[in-house]
């Protein structure tokens, strides 16, 4: 779900960026104001978890490969707002460092993976959460909400790569960037994260939460009540 | 900070444990993510490589690219493995450093 370099044309890459700054903004606002002290640390354990998580490919057998990302399981222990300046931070190292998703696409996949996923799963996972109040219901949930924030991003950056062929096409009919119609990339990608890769992803969201609620460290998962 | 030591130790276990994220599609002989396709796999695919993408593509050199040592061609195994968790471990350590400085940047505007 890194979109690459190349893949997006100008208008969407600034799209991306001008999304995402005013995000930023809101979320260095709304920490500043309410991080609690003893959770700020969080932001960097979230932040190097979140890296992790998508290292570990999962192969389609002969096919091609995804990860989780851990999107909802961060913004269920930091905010969302913190979640979305902790993946942000993976993101852009994962772009300078390790040249995964493209610097020019910095703003898009910070847009789909750090925004997108964190509220569409977070706001889930509550709303799931009062229909499923018991500590086990609130494991579904969060692994539900998983797998939604999941496919929000995916969903998203298959648009992104599909509208390519629409805005950028040469005279010749070869594209200039992303080459895929939506009718093409809307398909692949949802059918490989609505089953394998959100699988995974609801696994570990809903095991960590689990773990979490069962632990002495149960304080790192806000309080259902607790306002964000 | 001692209640956030078990979480860093679990995360240096995760990262020893990256290269199953590295191996398992090499064996099941899964490539590319969707849409992460390189530029030579592109050309292949498509039988040209779109002008846009072949700009772009490469403007940037990434200290570790795709989580290996820089250089052309394909290294041995075992050397792969050690880069993948070589970059885990310096993934985890910037992850970290941004997020920390990030953390303390924030509460201290707010005094």
């Amino acid at each position: 779900m890194h979109i690459p370099d190349g893949y997006l044309g100008p208008p969407t890459y600034l799209a991306g960026y001008a999304a995402c700054i005013p995000l930023w903004g809101i979320a260095a606002r709304k920490l500043k104001a309410g991080l609690d002290a003893r959770r700020a640390p969080l932001l960097a354990i979230s932040a190097a978890f979140s890296f992790l998580v998508m290292m570990f490919n999962i192969p389609l057998p002969g096919g091609s490969t995804g990860h989780a990302i851990g999107g909802v399981l961060v913004a269920i222990a930091v905010g969302p707002w913190g979640a979305l300046l902790s993946v942000s931070i993976a993101v852009v190292i994962q772009a300078l460092l390790f040249g995964d998703g493209g610097i020019t696409a910095i703003g898009a996949n910070c847009f789909n993976m750090a925004f997108l996923m964190p509220f569409s799963g977070y706001y889930a996972y509550r709303g799931l959460c009062r229909v499923f109040p018991s500590v086990k219901g609130n494991a579904v949930a969060a692994g539900i909400g998983g797998w939604l924030g999941l496919n929000a991003a995916a969903l998203s950056t298959a648009v992104m790569f599909g509208i390519q062929p629409l805005l950028h096409t040469g005279a010749d009919g070869r594209a200039l960037y992303a080459p895929y119609p939506l009718s093409v990339a809307v398909p692949a990608m949802m059918l490989q994260h609505l089953t394998i890769f959100g699988l995974a992803e609801a696994l570990v969201t809903g095991l960590v939460v689990h773990h979490l609620q069962r632990s002495r460290s149960a304080w790192i998962l806000q309080a259902t009540s607790e306002k964000a | 900070m001692r209640e956030f030591r078990k979480y860093w130790i679990a995360l240096l276990v995760i990262a020893l444990l990256t290269p199953v994220g590295l191996y398992l599609p090499q064996i099941l002989k899964a490539g590319s993510a969707w849409g992460e396709w390189g530029i030579e796999e592109i050309r292949q695919v498509l039988g040209y490589a779109p002008a846009g993408m072949e700009k772009e593509a490469g403007r940037w050199n990434a200290p570790l690219p795709g989580y290996a040592y820089p250089g052309r061609g394909t290294a041995l195994l075992s050397r792969q493995g050690f880069a993948y968790v070589l970059s885990a471990i310096v993934g985890i350590a910037a992850c970290g450093a941004g997020g920390y400085l990030l953390a303390r940047w924030l509460a201290r505007r707010r005094r």
